[in-house]
């Protein structure tokens, strides 16, 4: 009787365990294609050394994963995992070698302050024998995924050179229901889905998150009012500011490089032009000039200038325009179609949305060599946004009736998806390294 | 499918030209028809229609102009509703009408904003032209915000790309 009574409980304790998990989880991943010269990495599960309980979280897992969906390492299953070293003085190369495994991860948590806990971690070539880091990182039980993501970002840029962007966020748009009885949700989430927050929730539209370079505001456009407008949008206080409510057009809001200024679409003056607002004086200057829809501004990292789309010569195409105003250029020339660029690597590479017909897939442009690859499968892919790092492009893609969001290294091998758990999911901007 | 999808919106038009009493002959829809404007809408049709009419007169409860992909020329089969909208603008000054433009989903989101408000113009520069004041038309673009149709077929996308017109006060 008191086995069936626990045997219940058990249950229904499982259901609901089973419940908040897929609500905590609005996103999920796989990996859609692997890259063969993804370099072998063994991430050890970390020893619990301190009081009370483990942490919810399984560190190494969320590192494992982070690596994983980079395309950059291939990494050895958990099951896999024969032994568990903690401490340099227990690892054991010939195994690690024998499962020819590039590098090795192990690390420890035990108690740190305030109730918190220290996670320490050390990075290991299997081949040379040798240790190549070994770092500690403190915080609440509540923020292991963060000490996670930055040991992960750690262990990429020891290894790659190049700083890693799994500590970061991503906004995006959900679209829930049926019209007319749609919720648009403005999103917040860590880079792999996780911890999703709702930042507005709207019964119209909304469109074109973009962060703030200190990652602590979106600007967005918002159809609230029956029509466009731009709005920015304190993440930490959830106080909000109309920037933009001009008859006509109000969009594509883009902060420059320093935070001070606002690039924006308006088409009060009978047109879309690109604007710039002065985010302290609020002093509004026009960049652009042109009976054609001019849209999309974006920033070079140098803060210098813009690049955005234009269909002045018959199509959309990218074209570049000094922040002083002046004459615009057109960047791209291959392809019938480009357009919503986003831009990274010192401008050295831009990403876009390329169409032909009825096929849109996103490209990245490398300036330097003139070459453009297709770096996504699809048929309606839109709305491409870089990783800090460049190494991954964020893009939402049409699969049936909703939208899901891509990750795919930025040379198109390895592609991860980030699926909600019901509704449309679209308009992803990758957020900007975060503070330490 | 591509011939079902041009019957469906072959039939769909000819419904609302059929209303129109007009006799038009319908073009596929992937073809491009360069906008002429109309000269119709002479000013003897003062007292041609009542506030009812909207309700009641076929032509007028025509409110929805459809365009090919990419473009914002008002197909001619789209006169007559123009010229009878026109003219009750004219008729009744205090009315006033949103045209709300609209795009398919192909393409990025912000172009496809401004494409919509293109089309909106279109519509309100044909109505001007035909003798409504300017200041009783009021343009809005939701781009590819509001399909009629969520599917992903050229069927869906024809009855999205268009300029709804819609009265604000009658």
């Amino acid at each position: 009787m008191h086995y069936r009574i626990l045997t219940c409980l058990l249950a229904v304790l499982a259901l609901i365990g089973h419940a908040s998990g897929l609500h905590a989880q609005g996103l999920s991943i796989d990996i859609t294609n692997g890259n063969p010269s993804a370099l072998p990495i063994a991430v050890v599960p970390f020893a619990f050394e301190g009081g009370g309980l483990p942490p919810e979280t399984d560190v190494a897992d969320v590192i494992r994963a982070d690596l994983a969906r980079s395309g950059k390492f291939h990494t050895l299953t958990k099951s896999n995992i024969v032994e568990f070293p903690a401490r340099e003085a227990d690892v054991k190369f010939a195994t690690w070698r024998l499962l020819k495994q590039d590098y090795l991860v192990i690390g420890r948590i035990g108690d740190g302050g305030d109730g918190g806990l220290r996670v320490e971690f050390e990075l290991f070539d299997v081949a040379k024998q040798q240790r190549m880091a070994g770092v500690a990182i403190s915080g609440q039980r509540s923020q292991m995924r963060d000490v996670a993501h930055q040991i992960a970002d750690l262990i990429y840029e020891k290894i790659l050179g190049v700083r890693g962007a799994f500590w970061t966020r991503i906004a995006y748009v959900t679209a829930v229901g049926v019209s007319p009885k749609i919720q648009y949700q403005l999103m917040v989430a860590d880079s792999d889905g996780y911890n999703p927050q709702v930042v507005v929730r709207s019964a119209e539209s909304l469109m074109s998150p973009a962060w703030s370079p200190d990652g602590r505001k979106l600007a967005y456009v918002s159809f609230e009012n029956g029509n466009s407008a731009v709005y920015i949008q304190d993440l930490t206080t959830g106080q909000r500011q109309l920037i933009s409510s001009q008859r006509g057009i109000n969009s594509g809001p883009s902060f420059s490089p320093d935070g001070s200024k606002l690039a924006l679409t308006l088409s009060f003056g009978g047109n879309p032009d690109i604007y710039v607002i002065d985010l302290a004086s609020r002093a509004r200057t026009q960049l652009t000039r042109h009976f054609a829809i001019d849209t999309e501004a974006v920033w070079a990292p140098d803060g210098r200038s813009v690049f955005f789309t234009s269909d002045r010569s018959g199509k959309p195409q990218i074209y570049q325009v000094s922040a002083s105003g002046g004459d615009a250029t057109r960047v791209t020339f291959q392809g019938a179609y480009n357009a919503r660029a986003t831009v990274c690597c010192d401008g050295k590479s831009i990403s876009m949305v390329q169409g032909s017909g009825n096929v849109y897939r996103i490209a990245v442009f490398d300036r330097a060599t003139g070459q453009y690859s297709q770096i996504s499968p699809g048929n309606q892919d839109e709305s491409p946004s870089f990783a800090p790092n460049g190494s991954m492009v964020l893009y939402a893609a049409a699969e049936g009736a909703r939208g899901v969001l891509y990750a795919v290294s930025s040379d198109g091998r390895v592609r991860q998806r980030l699926v909600l758990a019901d509704g449309d999911v679209r308009e992803p901007a990758w957020g900007p390294y975060r503070q330490r | 499918m591509k011939t079902v999808a041009r019957v469906i919106v072959a039939a769909l038009l000819v419904a609302g030209i059929a209303a129109c009493a007009k006799k038009t002959t319908t073009k596929p829809d992937d073809t491009q028809v360069p906008s002429t404007p109309t000269t119709t809408a002479p000013a003897d049709t003062s007292g041609r229609y009542t506030r009812d009419s909207l309700e009641t007169d076929s032509c007028l409860r025509q409110r929805v102009v459809y365009f090919d992909f990419d473009s914002s020329s008002i197909n001619p089969q789209f006169q007559a509703q123009i010229a009878c909208h026109a003219a009750y603008l004219s008729q009744f000054p205090d009315a006033r009408v949103t045209l709300e433009g609209n795009t398919d989903e192909r393409g990025s989101r912000e172009y496809n904003l401004g494409l919509g408000e293109r089309r909106g113009n279109a519509v309100q520069s044909a109505l001007s032209a035909a003798g409504a004041s300017s200041a009783q038309l009021n343009v809005v673009s939701y781009g590819e915000e509001r399909p009629v149709d969520r599917g992903h077929d050229e069927a869906a996308w024809s009855k999205n790309r268009r300029v709804e017109i819609v009265y604000t006060a009658k």
